[in-house]
């Protein structure tokens, strides 16, 4: 899934064959798959087969994004100066902005969205974190701020490692972080600086490891129907 | 061998001092009395008055909370994680499961997430259904939160006659469904079936039943001088609190403003209905309340434009690599494919065949990318978090409950009440530990 090379998961895969059938909204996504279903050629007449799946390409949208998020990004620049050096890119896609941002200066550029009369994102609806094991910054936490006042909403992202998970808490620029932070902490086990009780919140606090990470097992039993063993889920058939 | 029971002990010495760990007793007899005293007290998980497997733990001095503290995931079950092992469409089957009072809820949220990374628009009249289903899960969910609610507060009618009216919801919700709750019935692309016949007339005569009956809450609770003095002026949270708070919903209107996402950032075509945003300003439970019971009527008057909107057509897109194959059939078994559909695959149409094997062992795949999408839910902002890696299970689904992110208001709404009151705002806040703790 995020591999530097391209992953063919089964089926002839023409050579030729343009990818990029899948809308992604405003620019291009991190990772494009040739279509749903395009065998265009080869024995699968059902087309199931011969997915393409592309890296993700790492450079990001170019400008102009579209739509109000070229007014957003102006607003960001303009009134925070160390915006080059925070916001790593952008990413535009499925009718959405994410600013990639570093984990150091992540409540810098939370206050200064909540704050400012241009930008005003009053609420942190969404704080979550998801692990892409093939990447070196394999832990990411994503943040999805609202504006109450112009309707907008956006997306951070930052990317940790598992040696060094640290990211700066945006308690103090958002208080509801609280539950979510112990929360991404409990599952993923990124350490949030700053944070008042960084505890266990779902878990109980003598749980061993980060149950949402990719390489904890999901864990189950076999179980018996009409006779026959049926495998814990982790082991059935996986379709890529 | 001698067991110890760590409850029984008296009395142990700890850095903040001795600590007396008591079930019961006279306190006079406990401690000597000649010291600064702090009592705490652990409240919950199993307590009928926590709204679930909550566990309050409170410092009181005499009665008045000095502070409180919610402790959760009593009710975790790994949902999320359970997620990435299932195929897309399975996925609706294991969100339904976590805020269990608002189902439709968390199914529209997580195939709207789901749509929204394959590009795919459903058709008007499955999103019809959808809206009918959200709101008469709407009606329910207040009703329920009406009920234990008023149960904790010791008005026991409010509870019996809200589970009656809750009940006679769900026998809708299970004529459309097959189901009273966790039905899985609105799936990526559409829901899983049309309207069974007399459904329609079904709905006709609830709304009928709680035009009749809302007003009996009023008549019963509304005036009711303990009713008023239980809720009035208690668990105050103002404007500025919730926001810090992140706190959404009912809560945040009672606090005077209007946010709510069917009418901020209209989705499943909110915007084509009219209803008003009840508000209040108390900020209290009561203005919780009121703003929940003037939202049951407002959810009637949807559900009646919606029947109004129901045209006939598709439930389900009509693209056959996505669409679930299902032709539904109530048989002797109960509900299943129909057996007209199994012959026309099995005898008929081979292509229809894998089809049909392909997109139920192996699944649609979805474009990689990631998505949020927020509705609101009876509780505030139910939002998804979507990940795809262009596979055919989910790589990552974050579901952002309302319930998990309000309830860290109760520290709030608690610290300096009466313990009594403790009660009343947890009630206000009406947290369900399904989607909190999922």
């Amino acid at each position: 899934m995020t591999d530097s090379t391209e992953i063919s998961t089964g089926g002839p895969t023409p050579e030729g064959r343009t990818p990029g059938a899948v809308d992604t909204g405003v620019g291009t996504d991190s990772r494009v798959t040739s279509d749903m279903f395009g065998a265009t050629f080869g024995g699968d007449t059902t087309g199931f087969g011969g997915l393409v799946r592309r890296a993700p390409d790492d450079t990001g949208t170019p400008r102009p994004y579209g739509g109000w998020f070229d007014e957003f990004a102006d607003a960001l620049e303009a009134v925070y100066p160390s915006y080059a050096e925070a916001v790593k890119k952008v990413v535009v896609a499925h009718g959405e902005i994410t600013l990639h941002v570093d984990p150091a200066r992540l409540a810098d550029v939370a206050r200064v969205m909540r704050d400012d009369e241009n930008l005003r994102f009053e609420l942190l609806s969404n704080l979550s974190g998801v692990d892409y094991p093939h990447q070196a910054e394999r832990l990411h936490v994503v943040y999805n701020l609202t504006s109450m006042t112009y309707r907008r909403r956006v997306r951070l992202e930052v990317a940790v490692t598992t040696e060094n998970p640290h990211v700066a808490s945006v308690c103090n620029v958002y208080p509801t972080a609280d539950f979510h932070e112990r929360e991404c902490w409990d599952m993923f086990g990124v350490v949030f600086d700053g944070h008042p009780a960084l505890t266990r919140i779902l878990m109980p606090d003598d749980w061993d490891g980060h149950p949402q990470r990719k390489d904890y097992p999901l864990g189950g039993v076999p179980v018996e129907y009409k006779g026959a063993q049926i495998p814990p889920p982790d082991e059935r058939r996986a379709y890529a | 061998m001698t067991i110890t029971d760590p409850y029984a002990a008296a009395a142990r010495e700890t850095t903040e001092g001795r600590v007396y760990t008591v079930t019961g007793g006279d306190w006079d007899t406990i401690t000597p009395g000649d010291e600064e005293e702090r009592l705490v007290i652990n409240m919950g998980p199993q307590h009928p008055s926590t709204h679930g497997v909550l566990r309050l733990v409170l410092e009181l001095e005499g009665e008045t909370v000095t502070q409180a503290r919610t402790v959760i995931g009593y009710l975790h079950t790994g949902i999320e994680k359970n997620l990435e092992y299932r195929n897309w469409t399975q996925g609706v089957t294991f969100v339904t499961r976590m805020d269990y009072l608002s189902n439709a809820f968390n199914e529209t949220v997580y195939c709207l997430g789901v749509e929204k990374l394959l590009g795919i628009e459903v058709p008007e009249r499955a999103t019809t259904i959808r809206v009918l289903m959200m709101e008469l899960q709407r009606i329910a969910s207040h009703l329920v939160w009406l009920a234990t609610g008023g149960m904790e507060l010791g008005a026991l009618t409010a509870m019996t006659n809200g589970f009656r009216e809750r009940e006679l919801v769900l026998d809708v919700l299970e004529t459309i469904t097959g189901q009273r709750m966790n039905p899985a019935y609105i799936r990526p692309g559409g829901v899983a079936q049309d309207l069974p016949p007399g459904a329609v007339e079904k709905i006709l005569d609830l709304l009928e039943v709680m035009r009749d009956r809302l007003p009996t809450y009023d008549d019963l609770l509304t005036g009711s001088p303990i009713w008023q003095r239980r809720l009035q002026g208690v668990a105050h949270l103002d404007l500025q609190g919730c926001l810090a708070l992140g706190v959404t919903g009912p809560i945040l209107r009672s606090a005077g403003l209007a946010w709510d996402m069917r009418k901020t950032e209209p989705y499943c075509g909110y915007e084509n209905y009219e209803f008003d945003v009840p508000t209040e300003t108390t900020a209290d439970a009561w203005g919780r309340y009121r703003v929940r019971m003037a939202e049951m009527w407002e959810s009637l008057k949807i559900i009646d434009q919606a029947l109004d909107k129901l045209e006939p057509g598709p439930v389900m897109v009509q693209d056959r690599k996505i669409g679930w194959p299902a032709q539904l059939a109530l048989g002797p078994d109960g509900l299943g494919n129909s057996l007209d559909h199994v012959k026309k695959i099995m005898g008929t149409s081979m292509e229809a065949l894998i089809h049909h094997f392909k997109l139920v062992t192996e699944g649609f795949r979805v474009p990689a990318g990631q998505v949020y999408v927020a509705i609101e839910n009876p509780r505030g902002e139910l939002g998804a978090h979507v990940v795809s890696d262009g596979g055919t299970r989910p790589y990552r689904v974050h579901v952002r409950d309302p319930g998990f992110v309000n309830l860290q208001s109760a520290s709030a709404m608690c610290e300096g009440s009466l313990i009594a009151d403790a009660i009343a705002a947890v009630a206000s806040i009406d947290p369900v530990m399904g989607g909190v703790d999922r």
